[in-house]
């Protein structure tokens, strides 16, 4: 298990004191602080972790959520934001001696505006809600995590989610046109808007994917898109990984780029097929969903290229949906694989690594070998298209020893993802759950000038702290410099 | 004036310490082709990146590239075209607006977060970043993102160096996504439209399904002649013939128009892209707006009527350039007063009056200090590009 930083004792002694003066500035039942109540926030999708907060905060308007941070900050007390609980990374697990600031009363709609193809939103609004006020204009808005039914637009931005459209429509942070957020220290700012380009420093794009470290996100304009006219699916099956990764990079180098493009292995193909019976070539290796979106006369174009490169490929089944219906039997399987999987398995954890793709299949044969030394079964399913994977540790967490052997082969297939040219996470952020690794992607230097840029936002270390850096220095000692003596070396550098 | 021209970072590292040593500021340089850009500054020493400029990995069906952020932007450019990529999102050629040799360097691009008509598509240069290595004001190395397309491993560093113009780190290389360039293009002009009848005919082009992948107008003063409305579309060419049909039917417009077919297509958007309208030599002053699109028109207008100026539209009128009389304050306060949302930007203007108007748009008190403590993040003692974004930094 990740050790959290040990309570501030002073700080719990304080409960009751902090729970008054928060009462000031969000009235009524928008502070609780009874153990019943604060229950529900304990954990968020990282369910092995639970912790409870100090006191749970619900403020209604951007003024109280200044209020609030402005006391925090006056008082030295933690803050933990938190969106509808839905972060894999455990970023919104609560502080024992910190308050627990839910922004789920920010739930309006502020404005859809077709002219400029926005809409700004609350952020305790759901993804999902999002795209269905806007969608009878034939508007939606593209980052479509397999969450998007919970999850809230401020906990996107937080955790800068994908989907499974996100090669071709971007991913979180390129569909945030602007935000207001308030700073720790309770001021209030307003970054990018409903203009295309935010000037000078890209604090926005610094925002986005900062796990609520760096400040509360109070409010967002996003991009909302036109639908495209159709999109039809095809379901290929081949013989070997090496196939189905090769398909996926001949396609691209075909100047192909799906609306869509998934891949399953074996065990997540079964799971999948299983539960919901999409027809899944069962005898396959590998599966890929590839999904090509636009007007009908692109679709066709490029359905027949696509085809032509499967079988290229040795692809030893392939069927092209030939109606909506068929398309949504075909993403079935993919888009339950999770509680496919939960349904063979008493628990699982879902990392998140990406990798350069065509080192795929070398990946796949290490998880392999890891699964049979650890003795845990994996399942993957991964959006091929951009390198991410999404490998399932099957497990019993009933049993302690199961749960540190799953953790401990989750750790290792992200060092492995780091190894061949990949990342600790695509999607789903640091959080605490691969805090510990960072050292394997980046030196103490380059996790030093990230943590100096947490200084500028939060002097104090107050927001969410224990999440994502593994080793926290006070600002003072980061802001130190050593410099050494002499003067420029004029005589040894060439000059002109 | 001294002139450092590291070829290693440990070099680099070696000229930036000894520069906080020595209290020097520096001017960072790619190819100094953005040098006209932001506001002049006061510095002992050039540094000089341009020995970055080896591209060390270019993967196509990976979508990726790594080069150094000196590497000329124009060879890059030739390298991907070679194998049918591009870089989405644009990047212009300003050399003939700033009187430049040629288009610069890959760090250029970024720190200038340049991007092109397709920015309202595919964004800009900050969506298209995947990792960066430098040296810190601090003098020290440090990389950060990743060389895959998707990656929320730690603080996105490498977007914040987007639009930094060489203020908070000294860049030697950089990894950016590369993207498949469309089969064909094909541009559908609309004539004689008045401002705002562009930009509700854009807009409307923009809110259907046709995938418009850029629409800008010119006014009869800039397009010489009749003014034109610029739509293109881009992909395989029946999808590209299927989509005009819809678009002309959609728009139904009583004004004429015509077709701009492959080469004349691709010829009219590098002309929008790189400005050519105002480019030089020229005394006159050039000013870039980004606005709210829908606002573009009024916001042109309500100027139109208090000053002698040329304009036009890109980004479906959210991207204003702006040609005005060089007088002293080149317009500043009456612009800016003039824009509801988003920000103006001082483009071509002289040294004298680059260094007395704001050339980037004034911040809220809030913002500017957070923006101030940003950069004391990276450069604490100011050594690098002093004063070049605003007075301090
Ligand atoms: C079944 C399932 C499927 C998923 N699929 C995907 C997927 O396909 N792609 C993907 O990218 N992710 C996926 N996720 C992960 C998760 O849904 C996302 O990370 C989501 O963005 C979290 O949103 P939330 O509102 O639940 O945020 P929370 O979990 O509440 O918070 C997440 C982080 O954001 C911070 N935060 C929340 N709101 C704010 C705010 N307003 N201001 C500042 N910081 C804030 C929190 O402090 C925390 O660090 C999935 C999760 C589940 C359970």
């Amino acid at each position: 298990m990740i050790a959290m930083p040990l309570p501030d004792k002073v700080t719990l002694a304080r409960r009751r004191e902090i729970a008054e003066a928060l009462r000031q500035f969000v009235p009524g039942e928008g502070v609780i602080e009874t153990p019943v109540e604060m229950r529900a926030y304990e954990t968020d999708a990282l369910t092995a972790y639970r912790q409870m907060p100090l006191v749970v905060v619900l403020p209604e308007t951007t003024a109280q959520v200044s209020a609030v941070l402005k006391y925090c900050h006056a008082h030295g007390v933690k803050v933990v934001p938190r969106g509808a609980g839905t972060s894999l990374s455990g970023g919104a697990l609560p502080l024992a001696d910190g308050v627990l600031l839910g922004l789920g009363k920010f739930n309006r709609i502020l404005d859809i505006d077709y002219a400029n193809r926005c809409v700004v939103t609350q952020p305790g609004v759901t993804n999902l809600a999002i795209t269905q006020a806007v969608e009878h204009k034939g508007f939606y808005y593209a980052p479509d995590p397999s969450s998007q039914i919970a999850r809230t637009i401020g906990g996107n931005v937080a955790e800068n989610s994908g989907g499974v459209h996100c090669l071709k429509y971007g991913l979180t942070a390129n569909n945030v046109l602007g935000i207001e957020m308030v700073l720790v220290t309770g001021e209030v700012i307003r970054l990018g808007g409903k203009h295309l380009d935010s000037e000078a420093y890209d604090l926005l794009g610094v925002m986005t994917g900062s796990e609520g470290l760096l400040g509360v996100v109070t409010e967002a304009t996003v991009r909302i898109l036109q639908k495209p006219e159709t999109a039809r699916a095809v379901l290929v099956g081949f013989p070997s990984n090496e196939d189905a990764g090769r398909c996926v990079a001949d396609i691209i180098s075909a100047g192909i780029i799906p609306g869509g493009m998934e891949m399953m292995d074996r065990p997540a193909i079964h799971a999948a097929e299983e539960f919901v019976h999409a027809g899944y070539p069962l005898e396959a290796e590998a599966l890929l969903i590839i999904e090509l979106d636009g007007c009908p006369a692109e679709i066709d174009h490029l359905i027949e290229r696509v085809v032509a490169i499967a079988n290229r490929n040795r692809a030893n089944s392939c069927r092209v949906s030939e109606s909506e219906e068929e398309r949504l039997v075909f993403w079935a399987g993919r888009k339950a694989a999770f509680p496919a999987v939960g349904r063979i398995s008493p628990d699982y954890i879902c990392m998140d690594g990406t990798i350069p793709r065509r080192r795929l299949p070398e990946v796949l044969n290490g998880m392999a070998e890891l699964s049979r030394h650890y003795g845990l079964r994996v399942a993957n399913v991964f959006h091929a298209g951009d390198g991410n994977l999404h490998p399932l540790i099957l497990f019993d967490a009933n049993d302690p020893d199961e749960l540190t052997r799953a953790e401990k082969f989750g750790a290792d297939i992200l060092r492995l993802c780091v190894k061949v040219g990949g990342v600790l996470t695509g999607e789903h952020g640091v959080g605490i759950e691969k805090r510990d690794l960072m050292p394997e992607m980046f030196s103490e230097a380059d996790l030093n000038q990230q943590q100096r840029l947490k200084c500028a936002f939060d002097d104090k270390g107050l927001l969410n702290p224990g999440k994502v850096f593994p080793v926290l220095h006070r600002c003072a000692e980061l802001g130190r410099m050593v410099v050494r003596g002499g003067k420029l070396p004029h005589a040894d550098l060439p000059r002109f | 004036m001294a002139s450092f021209k590291p070829e290693t970072e440990a070099s680099l590292v070696d000229v930036v310490q000894a520069a906080l040593a020595d209290r020097t500021p520096l001017e960072l340089i790619g190819n100094g082709t953005k040098a006209a850009l932001g506001r002049p500054m006061q510095t002992a020493a050039t540094l000089d990146l341009s020995n970055f400029s080896a591209v060390s990995l270019y993967e196509p069906e990976e979508l990726v590239i790594t080069a150094g952020a000196g590497t000329r932007l124009d060879e890059v450019r030739k390298l991907l075209d070679d194998k049918g990529q591009e870089f989405a999102f644009e990047p212009p050629d300003l050399s003939g607006l700033l009187g430049s040799a040629h288009a610069g360097t890959l760090g250029g691009m970024l720190a200038c977060n340049l991007s092109g008509p397709r920015r309202l598509k595919a964004g800009a240069a900050r969506d298209h970043i995947l990792g960066v290595a430098g040296v810190s004001g601090r003098g020290e190395a440090f990389k950060a993102g990743g060389r895959v397309v998707k990656n929320v491993t730690g603080y996105d560093l490498a977007k914040l160096m987007a639009g930094s113009f060489g203020t908070l780190a000294a860049l030697t290389m950089v990894t950016f996504k590369t993207l498949p360039r469309a089969e064909g293009e094909e541009t559908l002009v609309i004539e004689g439209l008045s401002d705002e009848e562009a930009i509700a005919a854009m807009s409307l082009a923009m809110q259907s399904p046709c995938e418009v992948s850029a629409a800008a107008h010119l006014p009869q003063a800039v397009a010489k002649g009749v003014a034109m409305t610029l739509l293109r579309l881009e992909g395989v060419p029946p999808s590209i013939a299927y989509r005009r049909d819809k678009l002309i039917k959609m728009l139904a417009p009583s004004a004429p128009l015509h077709q701009l077919k492959a080469e004349d297509s691709r010829a009219q958007w590098i002309s929008v892209r790189d400005v050519h309208p105002f480019a030089g030599p020229s005394d006159r002053y050039v000013w870039r707006l980004s606005v709210p699109p829908a606002e573009g028109a009024r916001v042109a207008a309500s100027l139109a009527r208090q000053l002698d100026m040329r304009w036009f539209y890109d980004w479906t009128g959210g991207l204003i350039w702006l040609e005005v009389p060089p007088t002293a304050d080149a317009a500043a306060s009456l612009i800016r007063a003039a824009i509801p949302q988003g920000h103006a930007t001082l483009m071509r203007a002289d040294e004298a009056t680059r260094n007395s108007v704001p050339i980037f748009q004034p911040q809220p008190a809030a913002l500017s200090a957070l923006a101030r403590r940003v950069k004391i993040a990276f450069d604490p003692l100011g050594i690098f590009n002093p004063g070049r974004m605003q007075e301090g930094y």
